[in-house]
C-alpha cells in the first residue's frame, strides 16, 4: 500500500523525501558527555493515571530527547544533528507559553499518532511513525504525567533548518509515504509476552528508528527490519534480529536481560546512544517487560547471512601486532576481555556488523560506557587516532573482525579516513613518506633508520603527535 | 573580603583516599558532603588512559601528578642547629595534588601493623622494661588496639580487593602467608599476584635460611574484583608502571577505581576541585569550628560554613592546616610542651643488589606491589635483647618494573658514565635484583613539624618547617636488617652483591618514600597527642583529622592500610555517636 502510493506521489515526493533525511541520523550535538547518573533528575510521578504514564515516559525514553544534559527534564532544547540542520527537541512541560501547557489529551494523542501538533507538523526526528502504535490509554497517562510536571519557561531554540526544509507543511507529503497510522493490534496466536514486546519494541521503544536501514527517503525498510542501520556520527545501530554471527543469536537471553537491565554483559557495554537508552529507558523497565521484548525479538526472522571476503593475510600480520601492542592489556591476548568492564571479542556480533563504522568509531575516538546503578564503573575504550594511523586502525580492526571465530568483511583504509574526518579528529600529519611497514618491531628486526623514540610519547593527552615512523 | 557560601553538614579537606572514605560513608549516612580538592579532576580513562600512562618521563622525572613545589613546598633541615630551606624541587617523597592524591600515584602496598606496633610503648615496657626506651624517644600507643581495628582494615581490604595469602586466619597460621601478622578474620579478598623469578628466588633462599617469605599484600589485583559498592576492578597486567603512575587498566585500587563510581552519584554529594583551603576557622570560644576559607582558581576568596569538617589532606599538610588555623598547641622541643607538630617521623629504607650471571630475571615485569617479603625482622618479631634498637622492618624482593630511565644497576666499581658503564648496564639489567629493606622510624624530640619563621607561600602564610633526622635507633636497625637482607641475597647464590645502608644524615634528595608520619597524633592523653582515639581533636570537637598525621610513630610498613583503617574507625564512632550527640568523644 506504501509503496504505491510512493510511486503515486513520486513526482511531489522529491522534495518531501529529502526532507524526509531530517529523520537520519539524529544524535546528540552537545553531549559527547554521558548523562552522569540513571537516579538523577527524572522525576517520578505521584498519583495513579501519572505514575502509570511515567512508566510510558521510560518506555518511550521521552527523556533521551526533550532535556538538554544537565537541564531540567522535559524542557526540551537539546540539539539534535540532522543531515540539513539542527532540530532543537520541544519543550514537553505543562508551560502555557513555552511548553504543551494548552494542549488537550486529544492534541497530545494525535501529535503521537499523526505527527501533527496543534500549531502545525512535526518533523520525523519525533518518531511518530512508531509512537502511532501507542494505546490511547498509554498516551493519555503520558501526558498526565507530563501534566504533573513543574512548567518550565524556556523555549526551544528555533531549528537551524535552511529553506526549503523549514517548511514545515513539506511534512504532509512524507507522512503520505511512510505514515503507517494505527495503534498497536495484539496477534492472538502469540503469547502475552510476545504481545507486550512486540508493543514495547515497535511503538514507544522505537527500536527500529536506529535499528533498522532506511531507505533513500529516510524511510525504514520495513524488509529489513532490525537488521542494523547507520544512525550517523559514526554510529552503527547492530542487526538485532536473531542472527547467530552479526544479531543476537549469540546472545543468551540472560545476557540479553543484563545488558537492557545494566548496560553491560560479557559481550558488550552499552555507550553512546544506546548508552542513554539503557540508561533513560531500559534499565528503568520492569523485569517483565524487558523479558517480554527478549521474547518478541527472538521470535522475529534472522537476518540472511552473507559471506565476507577472506582477508589479506599481511593485513592480518600486521593487525594482531597492533592488537598485543595497544589492545591486548583490556581485551587479552585472546580477547577474553572481562565481564562488565572490557567486552569479549571473540565471536562478538559489534565486531562482525556488514558496516564496521562503530567499531573504527569506538578505535578513533574511544566511548565510555554509561554507569547505572548496578554497574556504576565507567568504564572506557580509550581514544587512538592520535596514536595510530589509518592503516593502522585499518589493519587491527580487520584482525578483530576475522579473529576468534569472528568472520566478517576487511576494512578499508579509505572507510578510516573518511571517518576520521567525519569525527573531526583528521588532523594528524601524513604518514611518513617511505612505504609504511605495519611490521611489529621484534628482536631480530632493527628498528627503521630515523625513528626517533621521543616521538612516540605525548606531552598532553590526546594531543596529536606524530607517530614514530617504523 | 571573602564570600560567605551557605552551610554544608560536613566539610572535607582534601580529596584523596581518606576524604573519598569519609564522603562515602558520611553521605550513606544521610548527610550532604562537601568535599573541597586543591587539584583537578582526575579519572581513569582521561588522564591516565593505557594508550600514555606508561610513559616514565612525563611523570616519574618530570613529575606530571605530584604536589608542584612552585605552589606548595615546605622547608628543611636536618636539626634544630641548622636553617631550614625551601625545598625547591621534589625528592626524598612525592605528596600527590588532585582527586585521588598521592592514592592515584601509590604502589598498593597493603599492610596491617602488628598487633605490637599499635601498642608500642606498652608493649617493649612490658617486654623489655622502660630502660629500653632511650630518654629522647617519644614513642607511644596509638591509643587504638589491633583487635579493634580488625574490621576495618577488613573493610578497606575488601573494598580495594587486595590480594594476597592469610597468615593467620582467627589464631590460626596459615601456610604460605606472614605468620606474624595479626589474626584477621577471613581471607584477602583476591589470591595473591603471581610472583616474576627474581621474587621466588628471594623467597626460595629465604626459606632456606629459616625465614617466612610470603607474598606483598597488593591493591594492584591479581583478578578481577567487584566490590561491596559495585565497582569493578580488572586484573593487573603487569606492566610495571604504579609507582608515581596512574594506573590505566583499572587494575590498582585507588579512590577513581574503588569509590569515585559510587559517590559521584550521590545528589548529597558535592566536590569542587581547584579550591584550595587556607584557614579553618574557629568561633570566639576557640572550641567550634565554624568555617574554612578557601581560595578558588581564579584566586577569589570563600568561607564556606560547616557543622562538621574532616581535615583530609597529606600527612604535613594536615599539621600546617592546624598550625595556621591556631587549633591545638604547638610542639616546642626545647621545653617538650605542646603537641601539633610532635613526633614527625618517616622510613627508613636500604638495599641490596644481586648481580647473576646465569639467571635472566626479565625484571620489567612488574608491578607496585608485587614481590616477596620476610617479617621476621620487623617490629617487634625478633628479640631486641642487646641489639641497641627498636623496631624493624620487612624486607624482600619488591619487584616493580625495572623502569628503563630509573633502573641500571651496575657493580660496585664500574664507572659512572661512558662505554664501560653502558656495557655494564647491558650486561646487568636483565640479570640482576633488589632486595629492600622497608624500616620504621621511632619517634625523637627533636624531629617535628613548625612554621618556618621566614619563607612564605603563595597566599602568604608560612610555609611548614620539617626538623628532622635518623637517629642512632634507625641506623642500628637498618644495618640489622641490611645485614640480613645481604644473608638472603648471598644465598641466591649471585655472582656478587652490593650493599647499600643509606648511612649518614636523612638526605631529601633520593626518593626513599612518600611515608611522611605523626605531628597530629592521636592518643588517650591530650598533653601527648593532638587528637583523641578517634581521630577527633581534643580542642576542637566538630574536628577529624585522618591520614598518617596521626602516626605516633612510624612502624615498618607502608602506611594506607592503617590510614584508611583508622579512617574507617573514627568514621564508626562519629556515626555511632557523634551524630547522636555531637560533642567530644572521649574525656580526660
Amino acid at each position: 500500500m506504501r509503496r504505491i502510493l510512493f510511486t503515486g506521489v513520486m513526482g511531489v515526493g522529491v522534495l518531501a523525501a529529502i526532507l524526509s533525511l531530517v529523520g537520519l541520523g539524529i544524535s546528540s550535538i552537545a553531549s559527547g558527555q554521558p548523562p552522569s547518573t540513571t537516579s538523577g533528575p527524572y522525576p517520578v510521578a505521584k498519583g495513579d493515571a501519572a505514575e502509570r504514564g511515567y512508566h510510558v515516559a521510560v518506555e518511550a525514553d521521552c527523556v533521551g530527547c526533550h532535556t538538554v544534559p544537565g537541564g531540567q527534564p522535559f524542557a526540551g532544547g537539546r540539539p539534535l544533528a540532522t543531515p540539513f540542520g539542527t532540530i532543537y527537541s520541544a519543550n514537553i512541560t505543562p508551560d502555557n507559553e513555552a511548553g504543551i501547557g494548552r494542549w488537550t489529551a486529544d492534541d497530545f494523542y494525535r501529535a503521537l499518532h499523526e505527527g501533527k501538533a496543534p500549531d502545525g507538523h512535526l518533523y520525523p526526528a519525533f518518531p511518530y511513525n512508531y509512537y502511532t502504535r501507542i494505546s490511547r490509554a498509554d498516551s493519555d497517562a503520558l501526558f498526565a504525567y507530563l501534566r504533573s510536571l513543574p512548567p518550565s519557561p524556556d523555549r526551544s531554540p528555533r531549528n537551524k533548518l535552511p529553506f526549503p526544509f523549514n517548511i514545515r507543511a513539506l511534512m504532509i507529503g512524507w507522512n503520505l509515504l511512510f505514515l503507517d497510522k494505527g495503534e498497536y493490534q495484539p496477534d492472538p496466536a502469540k503469547s502475552v509476552a510476545w504481545n507486550r514486546g512486540a508493543y514495547l519494541v515497535e511503538g514507544p521503544g522505537h527500536c527500529a528508528a536506529c535499528h533498522t536501514p532506511k531507505n533513500f527517503f529516510g524511510a525504514p525498510r520495513t524488509s529489513r527490519d532490525y537488521q542494523g542501520g547507520d544512525i550517523g556520527n559514526g554510529w552503527y545501530a547492530p542487526d538485532i534480529t536473531p542472527n547467530k554471527r552479526t544479531g543476537l543469536g549469540g546472545w543468551s537471553d540472560e545476557e540479553l536481560f543484563q545488558y537492557l537491565k545494566t548496560g553491560r554483559n560479557v559481550h558488550a557495554n552499552a555507550s553512546g546512544d544506546m548508552g542513554e537508552v539503557v540508561s533513560y529507558s531500559t534499565s528503568r523497565m520492569g523485569d517483565d517487560d524487558l523479558r517480554a521484548i527478549i521474547t518478541y525479538l527472538r521470535d522475529r526472522a534472522p537476518r540472511g547471512d552473507d559471506a565476507p571476503k577472506k582477508p589479506d593475510p599481511a593485513v592480518m600480520t600486521a593487525g594482531e601486532a597492533i592488537y598485543v601492542d595497544s589492545c591486548a592489556a583490556c581485551h587479552r591476548m585472546d580477547g577474553a576481555g572481562l565481564a562488565g568492564m572490557f567486552p569479549r571479542l571473540p565471536m562478538n556480533a559489534n565486531l562482525q556488523q556488514p558496516n564496521p563504522s562503530t567499531l573504527l568509531r569506538v578505535i578513533l575516538v574511544g566511548s565510555r560506557s554509561l554507569p547505572t546503578d548496578t554497574r556504576p564503573t565507567p568504564s572506557t575504550m580509550p581514544a587512538f587516532h592520535w596514536k595510530l594511523r589509518d592503516e593502522q586502525i585499518a589493519a587491527v580492526a580487520t584482525y578483530v573482525r576475522n579473529s576468534w571465530g569472528n568472520v566478517a568483511a576487511p576494512v578499508d583504509v579509505d572507510t578510516v579516513t573518511k571517518l576520521r574526518r567525519q569525527l573531526g579528529v583528521d588532523h594528524l600529519p601524513p604518514p611518513a613518506p617511505q612505504p609504511t611497514d605495519l611490521r611489529h618491531p621484534n628482536p631480530e628486526t632493527a628498528a627503521p633508520p630515523h625513528t626517533d623514540s621521543r616521538q612516540n610519547g605525548t606531552d598532553q593527552a590526546g594531543t596529536p603527535v606524530a607517530p614514530a615512523s617504523r | 573580603m571573602s564570600e560567605k557560601l551557605p552551610s554544608v553538614d560536613v566539610l572535607v579537606l582534601g580529596f584523596g583516599w581518606t576524604g573519598a572514605i569519609v564522603a562515602q560513608e558520611l553521605t550513606d549516612a544521610g548527610l550532604s558532603v562537601l568535599a573541597l580538592e586543591r587539584g583537578a579532576w582526575r579519572d581513569t580513562p582521561t588522564d591516565f588512559a593505557p594508550t600514555f600512562a606508561q610513559d616514565e618521563l612525563r611523570y616519574m622525572w618530570r613529575h606530571a601528578l605530584f604536589q608542584k613545589p612552585s605552589h606548595s613546598t615546605l622547608t628543611i633541615r636536618n636539626n634544630g642547629n641548622q636553617t631550614a630551606l625551601p625545598m625547591r624541587v621534589l625528592g626524598s617523597f612525592l605528596p600527590g595534588t588532585g582527586v585521588g592524591g598521592a592514592g592515584v600515584h601509590w604502589n598498593g602496598q597493603t599492610w596491617r601493623f602488628l598487633p605490637s606496633d599499635l601498642e608500642l610503648k606498652s608493649h617493649v615496657t612490658r617486654r623489655y622494661g622502660a630502660k629500653a626506651i632511650p630518654a629522647d624517644m617519644t614513642i607511644q600507643d596509638f591509643g587504638v588496639t589491633y583487635d579493634e581495628l580488625e574490621p576495618h582494615y577488613d573493610r578497606f581490604e575488601y573494598l580495594c580487593g587486595v590480594s594476597g595469602t592469610a597468615g593467620n586466619l582467627n589464631g590460626q597460621i596459615q601456610p604460605g602467608g606472614n605468620p606474624f601478622e595479626g589474626a584477621r578474620k577471613r581471607p584477602y579478598p583476591t589470591p595473591p599476584m603471581r610472583q616474576a623469578y627474581a621474587p621466588t628466588l628471594f623467597a626460595k633462599a629465604a626459606a632456606e635460611l629459616g625465614h617466612h617469605p610470603f607474598p606483598q599484600p597488593s591493591a594492584n589485583l591479581s583478578q578481577a574484583y567487584t566490590n561491596p559498592l559495585g565497582v569493578q576492578l580488572a586484573p593487573c597486567t603487569y606492566c610495571g608502571f604504579c609507582e608515581k603512575f596512574g594506573c590505566g587498566n583499572y587494575s590498582k585500587a585507588s579512590a577513581q577505581t574503588t569509590l569515585l563510581p559510587v559517590l559521584m552519584r550521590k545528589p548529597n554529594f558535592a566536590l569542587r576541585t581547584g579550591a584550595e583551603a587556607l584557614k579553618i576557622n574557629c568561633d570566639s570560644t576557640g572550641k567550634r569550628a565554624v568555617s574554612v576559607t578557601y581560595v578558588d582558581a581564579q584566586g577569589r576568596e570563600f568561607e564556606q560554613p560547616a557543622d562538621l569538617i574532616f581535615l583530609c589532606t597529606y600527612a604535613q599538610h594536615n599539621v600546617h592546616m592546624l598550625l595556621l588555623s591556631g587549633i591545638g598547641q604547638p610542639y616546642d622541643p626545647k621545653t617538650g610542651q605542646g603537641v601539633v607538630g610532635r613526633n614527625y617521623a618517616y622510613q627508613r629504607t636500604s638495599f641490596v643488589n644481586a648481580f647473576f650471571d646465569d639467571k635472566i630475571l626479565n625484571p620489567f615485569i612488574g608491578a607496585g606491589a608485587h614481590g616477596m617479603h620476610i617479617d621476621d625482622f620487623n617490629g617487634d618479631n625478633f628479640d631486641h635483647g642487646g641489639l641497641g634498637f627498636l623496631g624493624g622492618g620487612y624486607l624482600g624482593v619488591l619487584q616493580t618494573g625495572a623502569r628503563p630511565i630509573e633502573t641500571h644497576p651496575v657493580p660496585d666499581g664500574t664507572p659512572t658514565w661512558g662505554g664501560a658503564w653502558k656495557k655494564a648496564v647491558a650486561a646487568n639489567y636483565l640479570k640482576t635484583t633488589t632486595i629492600s629493606t622497608h624500616g620504621g622510624v621511632m619517634s625523637h624530640r627533636g624531629n617535628y613539624l613548625d612554621l618556618d619563621p621566614t619563607y612564605r607561600d603563595v597566599y602568604g602564610r608560612p610555609l611548614l618547617r620539617m626538623t628532622f633526622d635518623f637517629t642512632d635507633n634507625e641506623h642500628r636497625m637498618a644495618h640489622y636488617i641490611t645485614d640480613r637482607a645481604a644473608e638472603i641475597a648471598r644465598a641466591m647464590g649471585p655472582r656478587e652483591i652490593k650493599v647499600v645502608y643509606r648511612d649518614g644524615s636523612w638526605d631529601v634528595v633520593p626518593y626513599q618514600t612518600t611515608h611522611n608520619t605523626g605531628g597530629t597524633v592521636m592518643g588517650t592523653d591530650p598533653k601527648t597527642s593532638v587528637l583523641n582515639r578517634y581521630l577527633q581533636s581534643w580542642d576542637v570537637s566538630n574536628l577529624f583529622v585522618m591520614g598518617a598525621s596521626a602516626f605516633p610513630q612510624n612502624p615498618g610498613y607502608n602506611p594506607t592500610g592503617t590510614v584508611a583503617a583508622l579512617t574507617y574507625w573514627s568514621l564508626q564512632a562519629v556515626k555511632d555517636r557523634y551524630l547522636k550527640s555531637p560533642g567530644p568523644l572521649m574525656h580526660t
